[in-house]
């Protein structure tokens, strides 16, 4: 194979790999969304401040490294069910700038408590799969970024799946498109609510778990949320399938923008891809068709 | 109780129609006046800072409040306006002629903004106008040529006319002086057709749009003046802070500026001026807290971030309408003062309803 077949195969394969990152980030987002009409932008910050806690019990406590990745799961989604049933029940019925607004609120006492607890510096934890890599024929991948990519299909799977095969995924739709019809037809909305989060939060917990390895332990991996919504638009907002694949495609973009476009293009890809997405094609590459009631 | 009488036309057009009112802004204008040299040096240029950041808190309001038009991205017009300006003087540049044009810069790079992003509306709008401003802090920092890249750009004396107002008191006097006429124009802006159209196509685009009013064309007017308005504050902000940087208009300023007018209440003036004082106020208190708490706390800089979130949260559950509301509601309870019930300004119990499919 000639090489530059090869190196541009080994720059997909690594975009894949942040790509699927992005994915796991928006499908978070897309699940609370889907149930809750609030576009959540603490989810980053729970990423982030799950990713404190990994480290918190992998290198402060020393826990082994499964038991760590369990409690930090469990935490992200016991924060988000908090987060749902004290804080954003509240304003259920406002405008949506209301949720944007309480939601950048969260994140921004999120981050400041993180900060102010574990303070500014950047660290790092070992896991598993550090410095191990794998030959697929000529290419050589990093078995983390292998297992972050198998991660995101799975849990994508089992969210769609939930969501249209079992009873409680049905009931979160239907609470979705109608609370109050949800609510009559015996459907226990608030909890069923506080589930999504939790789901979401759990999420957002793993995500905050394998981003943590390729970036450092940083206050600014809650940056990664505007990343998964540049994510969303280009798959179609409110499409699960189109959260994966658009975060995916963005992965190879910013990956191969990086080589290709001049410098800098790779920081400001994702943006540029939101807005002309928006602004040229608002429903994305899988997103459902709206009509606007008047 | 008050109830109206009025006699001719012109009664109902005053600003201030009755004489508590004249009472109360002349004795506001008059502390104004004397506040340079009643405070220490330091609070003189607090103020001056929470006079600029009330223009760019109006200049929102016009979008946000007035218009329905959620932008999370506003600190992209302070840069423009900010580097324009500070641009033009280093070319030798008037002052006036100087903030004119990055005024109308600013307005400009508003209409080149707004003409796409009415196409979409909403948390779309908010995405939008997140990335833009995500994207002129880029541009800003690879543009060495005329921003001077992340070094940033020093910004030349203010001089009007042959008089250097970069002194602490004239500089305050300048700011004092612009945030009136702000005031001024945007009060009379939104009192008349311009802004009752606003405010139409805020609560209702369909039925602005069967009243007559060209829907799309007053969206971006509003993007226009808002972001002309955000630019005249950049520019004096400029002279503010001496020397420009890309940091200095990062995402935390364009949700400060949310902040704003989230918290002083949207749909009023009053509201982003009250609402930019109390949050340009915020570093300041903090600082003046901090000796009080623990060194470890106090030396991080996750406290302010902290009390910006927690007031918004206290402000988004108990008083979505802001400083303003709050100030009505205290008003109302002296004006009808023993009849004043709890339930009058009582939210209803609401469900959600999907905005998908609206």
């Amino acid at each position: 194979m000639p090489p530059e077949i090869i190196a541009n195969l080994q720059l997909a394969l690594n975009g894949m790999a942040t790509g699927a990152i992005y994915a796991l980030v928006a499908l978070g987002l897309v699940i609370t969304y889907k149930a809750t009409e609030v576009l959540n932008f603490a989810h980053g910050d729970v990423l982030m401040a799950s990713a404190f806690v990994a480290w918190g019990l992998i290198v402060g406590l020393g826990l082994p490294f499964w038991l760590a990745a369990l409690l930090t799961v469990a935490f992200a989604a016991v924060l988000s069910w908090q987060i749902d049933a004290r804080i954003m029940r509240r304003i259920v019925g406002q405008p949506q700038f209301a949720g944007v607004m309480l939601t950048i609120a969260i994140a921004f006492m999120l981050r400041g408590l993180v900060s102010m607890f574990f303070g500014p510096e950047s660290r790092s934890y070992p896991t598993p799969w550090t410095q191990q890599s794998t030959h697929i024929g000529p290419v050589v991948v990093s078995d983390l970024n292998l297992v972050i990519l198998a991660v995101a299909l799975l849990l994508t799977a089992l969210i769609y799946v939930f969501l249209r095969r079992t009873a409680l995924g049905v009931s979160i739709q239907a609470a979705s498109q109608n609370q109050l019809a949800a609510y009559l037809s015996g459907i226990r909305v608030k909890r069923v609510t506080s589930l999504v989060w939790a789901l979401a939060g759990a999420v957002s917990g793993a995500c905050g778990l394998l981003l943590a390895p390729i970036a450092l332990v940083d206050i600014s991996l809650w940056i990664v949320v505007l990343k998964a919504l540049a994510a969303l638009v280009l798959g179609g907002f409110g499409s699960i399938p189109g959260a994966i694949l658009g975060g995916l495609l963005l992965g190879l973009i910013e990956q191969f923008a990086g080589v290709y476009l001049p410098d800098g293009s790779k920081d400001v890809a994702a943006y540029v891809v939101l807005i002309a997405t928006l602004v040229l094609w608002p429903r994305g590459l899988l997103g459902e068709a709206h009509g606007r009631r008047v | 109780m008050r109830f109206d009488y009025d006699t001719s036309y012109l009664d109902a057009k005053r600003l201030l129609r009755y004489p508590a009112q004249k009472l109360a802004y002349a004795a506001l204008a008059i502390l104004l006046l004397a506040a340079p040299w009643l405070l220490p040096k330091y609070y003189v240029g607090e103020l001056t800072y929470l006079f600029i950041m009330a223009i760019a808190s109006l200049g929102l309001m016009v979008l946000s409040g007035y218009t329905g038009q959620v932008s999370l991205g506003h600190a992209a017009f302070l840069a423009v306006g900010a580097y324009a300006h500070a641009w033009l003087l280093s070319q030798g540049a008037p002052w006036l002629l100087s903030i004119a044009l990055a005024t109308a810069i600013s307005a400009l790079v508003g209409l080149l903004l707004g003409l796409p992003a009415i196409r979409v509306s909403g948390l779309y709008l908010a995405m939008v106008t997140l990335a833009f401003a995500i994207l002129i802090e880029h541009v800003l920092g690879r543009w060495k040529s005329v921003t001077g890249g992340f070094n940033g750009l020093p910004v030349g004396d203010p001089v009007i006319l042959g008089a250097n107002l970069s002194g602490l008191k004239s500089f305050y006097f300048l700011a004092l002086i612009s945030l009136v006429l702000t005031v001024a124009v945007l009060i009379n802006l939104m009192r008349g057709k311009t802004g009752r159209a606003f405010v139409g196509v805020r609560d209702s685009e369909a039925a602005a749009a069967s009243l007559g009013i060209w829907v799309a064309g007053y969206k971006v007017l509003a993007f226009v003046i808002s972001a002309a308005v955000c630019g005249f504050a950049g520019a004096l902000l400029a002279h503010h802070v001496r020397h420009i940087t890309p940091e200095g208009f990062n995402l935390l300023l364009s949700l400060e500026l949310v902040l704003m007018v989230t918290i002083g209440g949207l749909g009023s003036l009053r509201g982003a001026i009250l609402g930019a004082f109390l949050i340009g106020m915020v570093p300041a208190l903090i600082s003046q807290i901090k000796p009080l708490l623990g060194d470890r706390i106090a030396k991080q800089f996750g406290l302010e971030i902290f009390f910006f979130g927690l007031i918004l949260a206290i402000f988004v559950l108990f008083e979505p309408k802001g400083l303003n509301g709050r100030w009505l509601k205290v008003k109302a309870f002296f004006d009808t003062f023993p009849l004043y019930r709890k339930d009058v300004f009582r939210r209803g119990k609401t469900y959600m309803k999907s905005e998908r499919y609206r």
